[in-house]
Protein backbone atom coordinates (compact mmCIF):
# COMPACT_ATOMS: atom_id res chain seq x y z
CA UNK A 1 0.00 0.00 0.00
CA UNK A 2 2.71 2.07 0.97
CA UNK A 3 5.38 3.16 -1.31
CA UNK A 4 8.80 4.09 -0.08
CA UNK A 5 11.81 5.06 -2.25
CA UNK A 6 15.30 5.11 -0.57
CA UNK A 7 18.34 7.19 -1.84
CA UNK A 8 19.75 3.86 -2.70
CA UNK A 9 18.94 4.23 -6.47
CA UNK A 10 20.42 7.76 -6.18
CA UNK A 11 23.51 6.86 -4.59
CA UNK A 12 24.09 3.57 -6.83
CA UNK A 13 23.36 6.49 -9.71
CA UNK A 14 26.10 8.29 -8.62
CA UNK A 15 28.17 5.55 -8.31
CA UNK A 16 27.25 3.75 -11.75
CA UNK A 17 28.47 7.39 -13.43
CA UNK A 18 31.72 7.17 -12.20
CA UNK A 19 34.47 5.30 -13.20
CA UNK A 20 37.11 6.07 -10.31
CA UNK A 21 37.36 8.21 -7.38
CA UNK A 22 37.38 11.79 -7.44
CA UNK A 23 36.40 14.80 -6.39
CA UNK A 24 32.68 15.33 -8.29
CA UNK A 25 31.74 12.43 -7.41
CA UNK A 26 32.18 13.64 -3.88
CA UNK A 27 30.49 16.28 -4.13
CA UNK A 28 27.60 14.16 -6.04
CA UNK A 29 27.25 11.53 -2.70
CA UNK A 30 27.54 15.01 -0.31
CA UNK A 31 24.01 16.11 -2.10
CA UNK A 32 22.52 12.71 -1.77
CA UNK A 33 23.13 12.98 1.76
CA UNK A 34 21.94 16.63 1.90
CA UNK A 35 18.40 15.62 0.13
CA UNK A 36 18.51 13.04 3.57
CA UNK A 37 17.98 16.07 5.38
CA UNK A 38 21.13 15.91 7.05
CA UNK A 39 21.87 18.92 6.57
CA UNK A 40 25.11 20.75 4.88
CA UNK A 41 27.63 20.70 8.32
CA UNK A 42 27.29 17.60 8.85
CA UNK A 43 26.95 16.00 5.04
CA UNK A 44 30.70 17.85 4.84
CA UNK A 45 31.68 16.10 7.29
CA UNK A 46 30.88 12.80 6.84
CA UNK A 47 32.34 12.71 3.37
CA UNK A 48 35.11 14.23 4.71
CA UNK A 49 35.73 11.46 7.19
CA UNK A 50 35.14 9.53 3.59
CA UNK A 51 37.71 10.58 2.35
CA UNK A 52 40.18 10.62 5.18
CA UNK A 53 39.60 6.63 5.13
CA UNK A 54 39.61 6.30 1.32
CA UNK A 55 42.81 7.50 1.69
CA UNK A 56 44.10 6.12 4.99
CA UNK A 57 43.09 2.53 3.24
CA UNK A 58 43.72 3.44 -0.49
CA UNK A 59 40.31 2.43 -1.41
CA UNK A 60 39.84 2.28 -5.54
CA UNK A 61 36.83 0.77 -5.64
CA UNK A 62 33.27 3.77 -5.96
CA UNK A 63 31.50 0.74 -4.88
CA UNK A 64 32.97 0.83 -1.57
CA UNK A 65 32.52 4.11 -0.77
CA UNK A 66 28.39 3.34 0.10
CA UNK A 67 30.02 0.78 2.41
CA UNK A 68 31.84 3.88 4.25
CA UNK A 69 29.22 6.63 4.43
CA UNK A 70 27.07 3.88 6.23
CA UNK A 71 29.71 3.28 8.59
CA UNK A 72 30.65 6.85 9.62
CA UNK A 73 26.68 7.50 9.69
CA UNK A 74 26.43 4.61 12.09
CA UNK A 75 29.41 5.60 13.94
CA UNK A 76 27.86 9.49 14.39
CA UNK A 77 24.54 8.12 15.79
CA UNK A 78 25.96 4.99 18.24
CA UNK A 79 28.48 8.15 19.61
CA UNK A 80 26.09 9.09 22.09
CA UNK A 81 26.00 7.21 25.61
CA UNK A 82 22.95 6.05 27.33
CA UNK A 83 21.35 5.75 23.96
CA UNK A 84 19.09 2.69 25.50
CA UNK A 85 15.75 3.78 27.31
CA UNK A 86 16.17 1.94 30.47
CA UNK A 87 13.07 1.45 33.13
CA UNK A 88 14.68 -0.89 35.17
CA UNK A 89 14.78 1.57 37.78
CA UNK A 90 10.95 2.37 39.91
CA UNK A 91 10.47 4.73 40.22
CA UNK A 92 11.47 6.58 36.97
CA UNK A 93 9.77 9.46 35.34
CA UNK A 94 9.57 10.19 31.58
CA UNK A 95 9.24 14.18 30.48
CA UNK A 96 7.67 14.76 26.99
CA UNK A 97 8.53 18.01 25.11
CA UNK A 98 8.46 19.49 21.89
CA UNK A 99 7.53 21.77 19.09
CA UNK A 100 3.76 21.70 18.36
CA UNK A 101 2.18 18.64 16.33
CA UNK A 102 5.52 16.61 16.65
CA UNK A 103 3.74 13.46 18.18
CA UNK A 104 4.08 13.72 22.44
CA UNK A 105 1.22 12.98 23.53
CA UNK A 106 0.96 10.00 20.89
CA UNK A 107 4.45 9.22 22.03
CA UNK A 108 3.21 8.95 25.13
CA UNK A 109 0.02 7.01 24.29
CA UNK A 110 2.27 4.39 22.53
CA UNK A 111 4.82 4.09 25.35
CA UNK A 112 2.38 3.92 28.03
CA UNK A 113 0.92 0.57 26.38
CA UNK A 114 4.51 -0.42 26.08
CA UNK A 115 5.63 -0.23 29.88
CA UNK A 116 2.09 -1.38 30.85
CA UNK A 117 2.39 -4.81 28.81
CA UNK A 118 5.97 -5.09 30.34
CA UNK A 119 4.11 -5.55 33.89
CA UNK A 120 4.83 -2.10 34.78
CA UNK A 121 2.54 0.34 36.65
CA UNK A 122 2.34 3.70 34.55
CA UNK A 123 0.52 6.47 35.54
CA UNK A 124 0.24 9.57 33.36
CA UNK A 125 0.00 13.25 33.52
CA UNK A 126 -2.14 15.56 31.28
CA UNK A 127 0.80 18.36 31.24
CA UNK A 128 -0.58 20.22 28.09
CA UNK A 129 -3.80 22.19 29.55
CA UNK A 130 -3.35 24.58 27.05
CA UNK A 131 -4.19 23.24 23.40
CA UNK A 132 -7.63 22.58 22.46
CA UNK A 133 -8.73 18.93 24.01
CA UNK A 134 -6.15 18.19 25.13
CA UNK A 135 -6.73 16.33 27.78
CA UNK A 136 -9.65 14.80 26.28
CA UNK A 137 -6.98 13.71 23.48
CA UNK A 138 -4.68 11.91 26.01
CA UNK A 139 -7.76 10.79 28.38
CA UNK A 140 -8.45 8.51 24.88
CA UNK A 141 -5.14 7.54 25.12
CA UNK A 142 -5.67 6.24 28.67
CA UNK A 143 -8.45 4.20 27.49
CA UNK A 144 -6.68 2.13 24.96
CA UNK A 145 -3.96 1.81 26.65
CA UNK A 146 -5.46 1.08 30.07
CA UNK A 147 -3.41 3.32 32.19
CA UNK A 148 -4.46 5.91 35.29
CA UNK A 149 -4.67 9.72 33.86
CA UNK A 150 -3.85 12.30 36.52
CA UNK A 151 -5.76 15.31 34.60
CA UNK A 152 -6.81 18.94 35.51
CA UNK A 153 -8.94 21.23 33.63
CA UNK A 154 -8.01 23.26 30.19
CA UNK A 155 -6.21 26.79 31.86
CA UNK A 156 -4.92 25.32 34.87
CA UNK A 157 -1.07 25.35 35.47
CA UNK A 158 0.93 23.06 34.21
CA UNK A 159 3.18 22.65 36.53
CA UNK A 160 0.37 22.08 39.10
CA UNK A 161 -0.74 18.88 36.90
CA UNK A 162 2.70 17.51 37.05
CA UNK A 163 3.20 17.73 40.59
CA UNK A 164 0.17 15.87 41.17
CA UNK A 165 0.92 13.40 39.10
CA UNK A 166 4.40 12.93 41.57
CA UNK A 167 2.26 12.95 44.37
CA UNK A 168 0.07 10.24 43.09
CA UNK A 169 2.95 8.35 41.89
CA UNK A 170 4.49 8.18 45.43
CA UNK A 171 1.06 7.21 46.94
CA UNK A 172 0.29 4.73 44.33
CA UNK A 173 3.58 3.18 44.11
CA UNK A 174 3.82 4.06 39.94
CA UNK A 175 7.02 2.49 38.41
CA UNK A 176 6.93 4.82 35.52
CA UNK A 177 5.08 8.16 35.89
CA UNK A 178 5.08 9.98 31.94
CA UNK A 179 4.12 13.96 31.45
CA UNK A 180 2.76 15.54 28.65
CA UNK A 181 3.28 19.21 27.58
CA UNK A 182 2.52 21.51 25.79
CA UNK A 183 4.00 22.35 22.21
CA UNK A 184 5.92 24.75 22.37
CA UNK A 185 8.34 26.51 19.68
CA UNK A 186 11.84 26.68 20.90
CA UNK A 187 11.73 30.66 20.46
CA UNK A 188 9.18 31.31 22.77
CA UNK A 189 11.07 32.39 26.10
CA UNK A 190 8.04 32.56 28.07
CA UNK A 191 6.88 29.13 26.78
CA UNK A 192 10.54 27.74 27.75
CA UNK A 193 10.50 29.67 31.02
CA UNK A 194 7.49 27.55 32.05
CA UNK A 195 8.80 24.05 30.87
CA UNK A 196 12.44 24.56 32.72
CA UNK A 197 9.70 25.79 35.81
CA UNK A 198 8.26 21.82 35.02
CA UNK A 199 11.59 20.40 35.20
CA UNK A 200 12.39 21.86 38.58
CA UNK A 201 9.86 20.22 40.16
CA UNK A 202 10.63 17.25 39.15
CA UNK A 203 13.61 17.64 40.46
CA UNK A 204 12.40 19.14 43.87
CA UNK A 205 9.93 17.02 44.43
CA UNK A 206 10.80 13.02 43.00
CA UNK A 207 14.96 13.52 42.92
CA UNK A 208 14.57 9.50 43.75
CA UNK A 209 13.21 8.71 40.74
CA UNK A 210 15.39 8.01 37.09
CA UNK A 211 14.55 10.92 34.52
CA UNK A 212 14.05 10.73 31.16
CA UNK A 213 13.58 13.71 29.40
CA UNK A 214 11.87 13.02 25.77
CA UNK A 215 12.10 15.74 22.89
CA UNK A 216 10.01 14.10 20.48
CA UNK A 217 10.97 15.20 16.73
CA UNK A 218 8.58 14.59 14.00
CA UNK A 219 10.90 13.17 10.94
CA UNK A 220 10.14 15.52 8.45
CA UNK A 221 11.36 18.47 9.77
CA UNK A 222 14.43 19.88 8.21
CA UNK A 223 17.47 21.75 9.95
CA UNK A 224 15.34 23.53 12.46
CA UNK A 225 15.36 20.46 14.69
CA UNK A 226 19.23 21.29 15.85
CA UNK A 227 17.93 24.36 17.28
CA UNK A 228 15.04 22.50 18.92
CA UNK A 229 17.38 20.29 20.22
CA UNK A 230 19.70 22.90 21.56
CA UNK A 231 17.55 25.19 22.83
CA UNK A 232 15.02 22.42 24.64
CA UNK A 233 18.47 21.14 26.02
CA UNK A 234 19.04 24.34 27.76
CA UNK A 235 15.77 24.73 29.38
CA UNK A 236 15.16 21.23 30.66
CA UNK A 237 18.51 18.95 29.80
CA UNK A 238 16.64 16.41 27.24
CA UNK A 239 18.10 13.25 27.73
CA UNK A 240 16.86 11.51 24.25
CA UNK A 241 15.15 12.27 20.96
CA UNK A 242 12.10 10.39 19.83
CA UNK A 243 11.63 10.41 16.16
CA UNK A 244 7.68 9.85 15.25
CA UNK A 245 6.46 9.96 11.84
CA UNK A 246 9.43 7.45 9.99
CA UNK A 247 6.37 5.70 8.48
CA UNK A 248 6.24 8.95 5.81
CA UNK A 249 8.87 9.43 3.05
CA UNK A 250 11.08 11.56 4.86
CA UNK A 251 14.02 9.95 6.47
CA UNK A 252 14.52 12.26 9.30
CA UNK A 253 18.10 12.41 8.31
CA UNK A 254 18.67 15.66 10.64
CA UNK A 255 18.87 13.33 13.58
CA UNK A 256 22.39 12.68 12.36
CA UNK A 257 23.03 16.63 12.66
CA UNK A 258 21.21 16.32 16.45
CA UNK A 259 23.42 13.88 17.31
CA UNK A 260 26.83 15.30 16.36
CA UNK A 261 26.25 19.08 16.73
CA UNK A 262 24.49 18.38 20.28
CA UNK A 263 25.07 14.99 20.82
CA UNK A 264 21.50 13.83 22.11
CA UNK A 265 21.26 10.35 20.94
CA UNK A 266 17.69 8.87 19.08
CA UNK A 267 15.64 6.52 21.74
CA UNK A 268 12.69 5.48 19.93
CA UNK A 269 10.98 6.19 16.63
CA UNK A 270 7.57 6.29 15.75
CA UNK A 271 6.03 4.18 12.96
CA UNK A 272 2.21 5.42 12.87
CA UNK A 273 -0.61 6.28 14.88
CA UNK A 274 -1.45 2.83 16.47
CA UNK A 275 -0.97 1.26 20.03
CA UNK A 276 1.83 -0.59 18.54
CA UNK A 277 3.72 1.66 16.20
CA UNK A 278 6.26 2.67 18.28
CA UNK A 279 10.11 0.98 18.68
CA UNK A 280 13.30 1.19 19.78
CA UNK A 281 15.86 3.05 17.81
CA UNK A 282 18.49 1.48 15.87
CA UNK A 283 21.29 3.19 14.30
CA UNK A 284 21.83 0.05 11.65
CA UNK A 285 18.21 -0.20 10.60
CA UNK A 286 18.09 3.66 10.17
CA UNK A 287 21.06 3.89 7.78
CA UNK A 288 20.10 1.13 6.11
CA UNK A 289 16.93 2.53 5.59
CA UNK A 290 17.72 5.45 4.51
CA UNK A 291 20.17 3.66 1.62
CA UNK A 292 17.48 0.93 1.13
CA UNK A 293 14.10 2.33 1.78
CA UNK B 1 19.21 34.98 14.73
CA UNK B 2 21.34 32.55 13.81
CA UNK B 3 21.44 33.16 10.15
CA UNK B 4 23.17 36.44 9.36
CA UNK B 5 25.79 34.78 7.86
CA UNK B 6 25.27 34.92 3.95
CA UNK B 7 25.65 38.42 3.82
CA UNK B 8 29.16 38.72 5.25
CA UNK B 9 30.37 35.83 3.65
CA UNK B 10 29.46 37.11 0.36
CA UNK B 11 30.64 40.16 0.82
CA UNK B 12 34.13 38.34 2.06
CA UNK B 13 34.50 36.21 -0.74
CA UNK B 14 33.58 38.98 -3.48
CA UNK B 15 35.60 41.21 -2.00
CA UNK B 16 38.83 39.13 -2.16
CA UNK B 17 38.06 38.57 -6.20
CA UNK B 18 37.56 42.67 -6.39
CA UNK B 19 36.15 42.46 -9.30
CA UNK B 20 35.27 46.14 -11.07
CA UNK B 21 32.52 47.02 -12.71
CA UNK B 22 31.31 44.03 -14.27
CA UNK B 23 30.28 40.52 -12.74
CA UNK B 24 32.35 38.12 -14.12
CA UNK B 25 32.06 34.35 -14.25
CA UNK B 26 33.97 33.39 -11.29
CA UNK B 27 32.22 36.12 -8.96
CA UNK B 28 29.69 34.72 -9.74
CA UNK B 29 30.25 31.13 -9.37
CA UNK B 30 32.35 31.60 -6.01
CA UNK B 31 29.16 34.15 -4.93
CA UNK B 32 26.73 30.97 -5.42
CA UNK B 33 28.53 28.50 -3.59
CA UNK B 34 27.41 30.51 -0.78
CA UNK B 35 23.93 31.35 -1.62
CA UNK B 36 23.47 27.40 -2.79
CA UNK B 37 24.96 26.95 1.47
CA UNK B 38 22.39 28.95 2.46
CA UNK B 39 19.57 27.96 0.29
CA UNK B 40 20.20 24.35 1.55
CA UNK B 41 20.74 25.40 5.36
CA UNK B 42 17.07 26.79 4.89
CA UNK B 43 15.36 23.65 3.66
CA UNK B 44 15.20 24.48 0.54
CA UNK B 45 14.93 21.72 -2.15
CA UNK B 46 18.29 20.24 -3.39
CA UNK B 47 16.58 20.11 -6.63
CA UNK B 48 14.70 23.56 -6.49
CA UNK B 49 18.35 25.15 -5.43
CA UNK B 50 20.17 23.69 -8.66
CA UNK B 51 17.79 25.13 -10.86
CA UNK B 52 17.46 28.23 -9.32
CA UNK B 53 21.33 28.79 -8.95
CA UNK B 54 21.79 27.90 -12.94
CA UNK B 55 18.98 30.81 -13.66
CA UNK B 56 20.59 32.71 -11.26
CA UNK B 57 24.13 32.46 -12.47
CA UNK B 58 22.74 32.98 -16.37
CA UNK B 59 21.27 36.22 -15.06
CA UNK B 60 24.18 37.80 -12.91
CA UNK B 61 27.01 36.70 -15.07
CA UNK B 62 28.26 40.09 -17.04
CA UNK B 63 26.11 42.33 -15.71
CA UNK B 64 27.28 45.90 -14.56
CA UNK B 65 27.96 46.34 -10.85
CA UNK B 66 25.45 49.51 -10.33
CA UNK B 67 27.92 52.31 -8.67
CA UNK B 68 26.25 52.25 -4.96
CA UNK B 69 26.46 48.71 -4.95
CA UNK B 70 29.42 46.22 -4.10
CA UNK B 71 29.69 42.99 -6.41
CA UNK B 72 28.13 41.03 -3.71
CA UNK B 73 25.59 43.23 -2.65
CA UNK B 74 24.74 42.84 -6.56
CA UNK B 75 24.80 39.81 -6.24
CA UNK B 76 22.37 39.79 -3.29
CA UNK B 77 19.98 41.72 -5.39
CA UNK B 78 20.38 39.49 -8.09
CA UNK B 79 19.02 36.84 -6.10
CA UNK B 80 16.49 38.21 -3.99
CA UNK B 81 14.97 39.27 -7.22
CA UNK B 82 14.51 35.79 -8.76
CA UNK B 83 14.00 34.48 -5.31
CA UNK B 84 10.91 36.71 -4.93
CA UNK B 85 9.96 35.88 -8.70
CA UNK B 86 9.99 32.61 -7.97
CA UNK B 87 7.68 32.90 -4.75
CA UNK B 88 5.10 34.61 -6.74
CA UNK B 89 4.41 38.43 -6.76
CA UNK B 90 1.54 38.88 -4.91
CA UNK B 91 -0.76 37.79 -2.41
CA UNK B 92 -2.90 35.36 -3.21
CA UNK B 93 -6.87 35.53 -2.46
CA UNK B 94 -9.36 32.78 -1.10
CA UNK B 95 -11.66 31.75 -4.08
CA UNK B 96 -15.20 32.70 -3.08
CA UNK B 97 -17.86 30.79 -4.88
CA UNK B 98 -20.39 33.12 -7.17
CA UNK B 99 -23.01 31.69 -5.52
CA UNK B 100 -22.79 30.59 -1.76
CA UNK B 101 -21.71 28.90 0.18
CA UNK B 102 -18.40 28.72 -0.30
CA UNK B 103 -16.18 25.43 0.95
CA UNK B 104 -13.06 25.27 1.80
CA UNK B 105 -11.43 22.23 2.50
CA UNK B 106 -8.14 21.40 4.41
CA UNK B 107 -5.51 18.93 3.81
CA UNK B 108 -2.30 18.17 4.85
CA UNK B 109 0.65 15.74 6.66
CA UNK B 110 -0.69 14.49 10.60
CA UNK B 111 0.32 17.49 13.04
CA UNK B 112 0.69 20.46 10.35
CA UNK B 113 -2.08 22.68 11.64
CA UNK B 114 -5.24 22.16 10.11
CA UNK B 115 -7.51 22.04 12.77
CA UNK B 116 -6.15 24.90 14.37
CA UNK B 117 -6.27 26.80 10.76
CA UNK B 118 -9.25 25.44 9.82
CA UNK B 119 -10.67 27.48 13.19
CA UNK B 120 -8.31 30.46 11.74
CA UNK B 121 -9.59 31.23 8.79
CA UNK B 122 -13.53 30.80 10.14
CA UNK B 123 -12.56 33.45 12.29
CA UNK B 124 -11.04 35.77 9.87
CA UNK B 125 -13.74 35.75 7.69
CA UNK B 126 -16.31 35.94 10.33
CA UNK B 127 -14.75 39.52 10.94
CA UNK B 128 -15.35 40.04 7.35
CA UNK B 129 -18.73 39.53 7.86
CA UNK B 130 -19.20 35.69 6.70
CA UNK B 131 -21.09 33.22 8.67
CA UNK B 132 -18.81 30.40 8.68
CA UNK B 133 -19.47 27.13 9.18
CA UNK B 134 -17.08 24.16 10.78
CA UNK B 135 -17.17 20.34 9.65
CA UNK B 136 -15.39 17.87 11.64
CA UNK B 137 -14.33 14.86 9.07
CA UNK B 138 -11.48 13.78 11.42
CA UNK B 139 -13.00 10.78 12.46
CA UNK B 140 -9.80 8.81 13.30
CA UNK B 141 -7.49 11.17 15.70
CA UNK B 142 -8.06 10.88 19.00
CA UNK B 143 -10.16 13.79 20.56
CA UNK B 144 -9.95 15.29 16.84
CA UNK B 145 -13.50 16.63 16.68
CA UNK B 146 -13.52 17.65 20.32
CA UNK B 147 -10.62 19.87 19.40
CA UNK B 148 -12.98 21.49 16.61
CA UNK B 149 -15.43 21.74 18.83
CA UNK B 150 -13.30 24.13 21.46
CA UNK B 151 -11.73 26.16 18.55
CA UNK B 152 -15.86 26.69 17.43
CA UNK B 153 -17.10 27.67 20.68
CA UNK B 154 -13.90 29.94 21.28
CA UNK B 155 -14.85 31.47 17.80
CA UNK B 156 -18.53 31.30 18.04
CA UNK B 157 -18.90 29.44 15.05
CA UNK B 158 -21.09 26.31 15.01
CA UNK B 159 -19.43 23.06 14.31
CA UNK B 160 -21.03 19.87 11.93
CA UNK B 161 -20.09 16.85 13.03
CA UNK B 162 -21.33 13.51 13.43
CA UNK B 163 -19.12 11.41 15.91
CA UNK B 164 -16.20 9.09 14.88
CA UNK B 165 -18.73 6.23 13.44
CA UNK B 166 -19.31 8.04 9.90
CA UNK B 167 -17.66 8.03 7.11
CA UNK B 168 -15.80 11.25 6.71
CA UNK B 169 -17.46 11.69 3.13
CA UNK B 170 -20.49 11.40 4.19
CA UNK B 171 -20.19 13.81 6.88
CA UNK B 172 -18.60 16.30 4.80
CA UNK B 173 -21.60 15.90 2.47
CA UNK B 174 -24.47 16.16 5.23
CA UNK B 175 -22.27 19.69 6.33
CA UNK B 176 -22.53 21.30 3.42
CA UNK B 177 -26.14 20.19 3.25
CA UNK B 178 -26.52 21.61 7.25
CA UNK B 179 -24.86 24.67 6.18
CA UNK B 180 -26.87 25.37 3.43
CA UNK B 181 -29.77 24.69 5.72
CA UNK B 182 -28.84 27.20 8.12
CA UNK B 183 -27.25 29.97 6.02
CA UNK B 184 -24.23 29.71 6.14
CA UNK B 185 -21.86 31.33 3.26
CA UNK B 186 -18.59 29.44 4.35
CA UNK B 187 -17.88 25.92 5.32
CA UNK B 188 -14.43 24.86 6.04
CA UNK B 189 -13.88 21.41 6.51
CA UNK B 190 -11.35 19.52 8.21
CA UNK B 191 -9.81 16.68 7.33
CA UNK B 192 -7.69 14.31 9.25
CA UNK B 193 -3.60 14.18 8.97
CA UNK B 194 -2.55 11.51 6.59
CA UNK B 195 0.63 10.55 4.95
CA UNK B 196 0.73 11.21 0.82
CA UNK B 197 1.61 7.72 0.33
CA UNK B 198 -1.39 6.62 2.38
CA UNK B 199 -3.27 5.45 -0.95
CA UNK B 200 -6.44 4.53 1.26
CA UNK B 201 -6.82 8.35 2.62
CA UNK B 202 -5.40 9.95 0.16
CA UNK B 203 -8.64 8.51 -1.81
CA UNK B 204 -10.75 9.68 0.46
CA UNK B 205 -9.86 13.51 0.08
CA UNK B 206 -10.84 12.56 -3.58
CA UNK B 207 -13.70 11.55 -2.97
CA UNK B 208 -14.58 14.17 -0.72
CA UNK B 209 -13.33 16.44 -3.24
CA UNK B 210 -15.63 15.07 -5.67
CA UNK B 211 -18.62 14.88 -3.59
CA UNK B 212 -19.08 18.57 -2.43
CA UNK B 213 -16.57 20.16 -4.71
CA UNK B 214 -14.87 22.86 -2.90
CA UNK B 215 -13.97 26.05 -4.34
CA UNK B 216 -10.68 26.12 -2.60
CA UNK B 217 -8.57 23.43 -1.25
CA UNK B 218 -5.55 24.27 1.23
CA UNK B 219 -2.47 22.61 1.66
CA UNK B 220 -1.78 22.70 5.42
CA UNK B 221 2.43 22.67 5.88
CA UNK B 222 4.93 23.05 8.69
CA UNK B 223 7.10 25.09 8.30
CA UNK B 224 9.87 23.09 9.90
CA UNK B 225 9.48 20.53 7.22
CA UNK B 226 12.97 19.62 5.55
CA UNK B 227 13.68 17.99 2.01
CA UNK B 228 10.83 15.55 2.08
CA UNK B 229 7.93 18.87 1.49
CA UNK B 230 8.08 18.68 -2.64
CA UNK B 231 7.41 15.05 -2.49
CA UNK B 232 4.39 15.42 -0.22
CA UNK B 233 3.36 18.60 -1.50
CA UNK B 234 3.61 17.29 -5.29
CA UNK B 235 1.65 14.03 -4.30
CA UNK B 236 -1.58 16.21 -2.27
CA UNK B 237 -1.57 18.36 -6.08
CA UNK B 238 -2.00 15.92 -8.03
CA UNK B 239 -4.10 14.17 -6.24
CA UNK B 240 -6.10 16.95 -5.63
CA UNK B 241 -5.29 19.79 -7.43
CA UNK B 242 -4.88 21.78 -4.74
CA UNK B 243 -5.54 25.59 -4.57
CA UNK B 244 -3.00 27.20 -2.16
CA UNK B 245 -0.59 26.56 1.21
CA UNK B 246 -0.83 27.48 4.25
CA UNK B 247 2.56 27.85 6.10
CA UNK B 248 1.69 27.51 9.79
CA UNK B 249 4.45 27.52 13.04
CA UNK B 250 5.59 30.49 10.71
CA UNK B 251 6.43 32.18 14.76
CA UNK B 252 9.50 30.21 15.01
CA UNK B 253 12.48 30.47 14.02
CA UNK B 254 12.80 28.02 10.86
CA UNK B 255 13.73 29.49 7.80
CA UNK B 256 10.99 28.23 6.08
CA UNK B 257 12.49 26.85 2.57
CA UNK B 258 9.70 24.46 1.98
CA UNK B 259 7.47 27.50 0.86
CA UNK B 260 10.05 28.27 -2.20
CA UNK B 261 10.33 24.02 -2.67
CA UNK B 262 6.62 23.97 -2.89
CA UNK B 263 5.97 26.84 -4.97
CA UNK B 264 8.88 25.98 -7.34
CA UNK B 265 7.35 22.29 -7.70
CA UNK B 266 3.67 22.67 -7.67
CA UNK B 267 3.29 25.85 -8.47
CA UNK B 268 0.60 26.77 -6.24
CA UNK B 269 0.83 30.27 -4.17
CA UNK B 270 0.95 29.79 -0.55
CA UNK B 271 -1.96 32.13 0.72
CA UNK B 272 -2.01 32.17 4.36
CA UNK B 273 0.67 31.93 6.88
CA UNK B 274 0.26 30.47 10.90
CA UNK B 275 2.02 33.12 13.28
CA UNK B 276 0.95 31.57 16.45
CA UNK B 277 -1.02 28.84 18.19
CA UNK B 278 -3.86 31.42 19.21
CA UNK B 279 -6.91 31.95 16.94
CA UNK B 280 -6.44 35.20 15.68
CA UNK B 281 -2.64 34.70 14.51
CA UNK B 282 -3.05 33.64 10.57
CA UNK B 283 -1.85 36.54 8.28
CA UNK B 284 -1.88 37.06 4.37
CA UNK B 285 1.32 35.81 2.85
CA UNK B 286 3.51 38.35 1.61
CA UNK B 287 6.37 36.67 -1.43
CA UNK B 288 8.69 39.22 -0.97
CA UNK B 289 9.11 38.87 3.16
CA UNK B 290 9.22 35.37 2.33
CA UNK B 291 12.71 35.41 0.74
CA UNK B 292 14.61 37.23 3.05
CA UNK B 293 13.44 35.14 5.37
CA UNK B 294 15.04 32.36 3.52
CA UNK B 295 17.91 34.02 2.82
CA UNK B 296 18.16 35.52 6.46
CA UNK B 297 19.07 38.56 5.59
CA UNK B 298 16.46 41.22 6.04
CA UNK B 299 19.14 43.89 6.63
CA UNK B 300 21.29 43.55 3.34
CA UNK B 301 17.84 43.46 1.23
CA UNK B 302 16.30 46.82 2.84
CA UNK B 303 19.81 48.52 2.07
CA UNK B 304 20.04 47.47 -1.21
CA UNK B 305 15.90 47.87 -2.30
CA UNK B 306 17.23 51.68 -1.22
CA UNK B 307 20.41 52.01 -3.67
N1 LIG C 1 2.00 8.72 10.60
C1 LIG C 1 2.31 9.01 11.88
N2 LIG C 1 1.59 9.94 12.54
C2 LIG C 1 1.92 10.20 13.82
C3 LIG C 1 2.98 9.57 14.48
N3 LIG C 1 3.05 10.07 15.73
C4 LIG C 1 2.06 10.99 15.83
N4 LIG C 1 1.36 11.07 14.68
C5 LIG C 1 0.22 11.96 14.37
O1 LIG C 1 0.68 13.28 14.41
C6 LIG C 1 -0.36 14.15 14.84
C7 LIG C 1 0.11 14.97 16.02
O2 LIG C 1 0.35 14.08 17.11
P1 LIG C 1 0.20 14.52 18.61
O3 LIG C 1 0.57 13.36 19.46
O4 LIG C 1 -1.10 15.17 18.86
O5 LIG C 1 1.35 15.62 18.67
P2 LIG C 1 1.72 16.58 19.86
O6 LIG C 1 3.18 16.78 19.79
O7 LIG C 1 1.17 16.05 21.14
O8 LIG C 1 0.95 17.90 19.42
P3 LIG C 1 0.64 19.21 20.31
O9 LIG C 1 0.29 18.71 21.67
O10 LIG C 1 -0.47 19.88 19.59
O11 LIG C 1 1.89 20.00 20.28
C8 LIG C 1 -1.54 13.24 15.15
O12 LIG C 1 -2.39 13.21 14.03
C9 LIG C 1 -0.91 11.89 15.35
O13 LIG C 1 -1.79 10.84 15.05
C10 LIG C 1 3.75 8.59 13.74
O14 LIG C 1 4.73 8.00 14.22
N5 LIG C 1 3.37 8.36 12.45
N1 LIG D 1 3.23 28.14 17.16
C1 LIG D 1 2.28 27.75 16.31
N2 LIG D 1 1.61 26.62 16.54
C2 LIG D 1 0.65 26.25 15.67
C3 LIG D 1 0.34 27.00 14.51
N3 LIG D 1 -0.65 26.36 13.84
C4 LIG D 1 -0.93 25.25 14.58
N4 LIG D 1 -0.16 25.19 15.67
C5 LIG D 1 -0.08 24.14 16.72
O1 LIG D 1 0.34 22.96 16.09
C6 LIG D 1 -0.22 21.83 16.74
C7 LIG D 1 -0.96 20.99 15.72
O2 LIG D 1 -2.06 21.75 15.22
P1 LIG D 1 -3.40 21.08 14.74
O3 LIG D 1 -4.28 22.16 14.25
O4 LIG D 1 -3.92 20.16 15.77
O5 LIG D 1 -2.82 20.25 13.52
P2 LIG D 1 -3.58 19.23 12.57
O6 LIG D 1 -2.96 19.35 11.24
O7 LIG D 1 -5.04 19.43 12.67
O8 LIG D 1 -3.16 17.85 13.25
P3 LIG D 1 -3.80 16.40 12.95
O9 LIG D 1 -5.26 16.59 12.88
O10 LIG D 1 -3.34 15.57 14.10
O11 LIG D 1 -3.20 15.96 11.67
C8 LIG D 1 -1.10 22.40 17.83
O12 LIG D 1 -0.34 22.43 19.03
C9 LIG D 1 -1.39 23.80 17.38
O13 LIG D 1 -1.65 24.66 18.46
C10 LIG D 1 1.10 28.19 14.26
O14 LIG D 1 0.93 28.91 13.28
N5 LIG D 1 2.05 28.52 15.19
MG1 LIG E 1 -0.03 16.94 22.56
MG1 LIG F 1 -6.56 18.07 13.12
Amino acid sequence: LKTRRGITEKIDGVLKSYRKIDEELFEDLEEVLIMADIGVDTSLKIIENVKDKVRERKITEVDDIKGLIKEEMKSILKGGENSKLDFSKSPSIVLVVGVNGAGKTTTIGKLSSRLKNEGKKVLIAAGDTFRAAAIEQLQEWSNRSGVDIIAHSEGADPAAVIFDGIQSAKAKGIDVLICDTAGRLHNKVNLMNELNKIFRIVEREFPEAKKEVLLVVDATTGQNAVQQAKVFKEACDITGIVLTKLDGTAKGGVVLAVQSEINVPVKLVGVGEKLEDLQDFDPDEFVDAIFEG
Amino acid sequence: MVFEGLASKLQDTLDKLKSKGRLTEKDVDTAMREVKMALLEADVNFRVVKDFIKKVKERAIGQDVMGSLTPAQQVIKIVNEELTELMGKEESKINFASSPPTVIMMCGLQGAGKTTTSGKLGGLFKKKGKRPLLVACDVYRPAAIKQLEVVGEKLDIPVFSMGDKVDPVNIAKAGVEHGKKNGNDLIIIDTAGRLHIDDELMDELGNIKSEVQPQEILLVVDSMTGQDAVSVAETFDEKLDVNGVVLTKLDGDARGGAALSIKAVTGKPIKFIGMGEKLDQLEVFYPERMSSRILGMGDVLSLIEKA
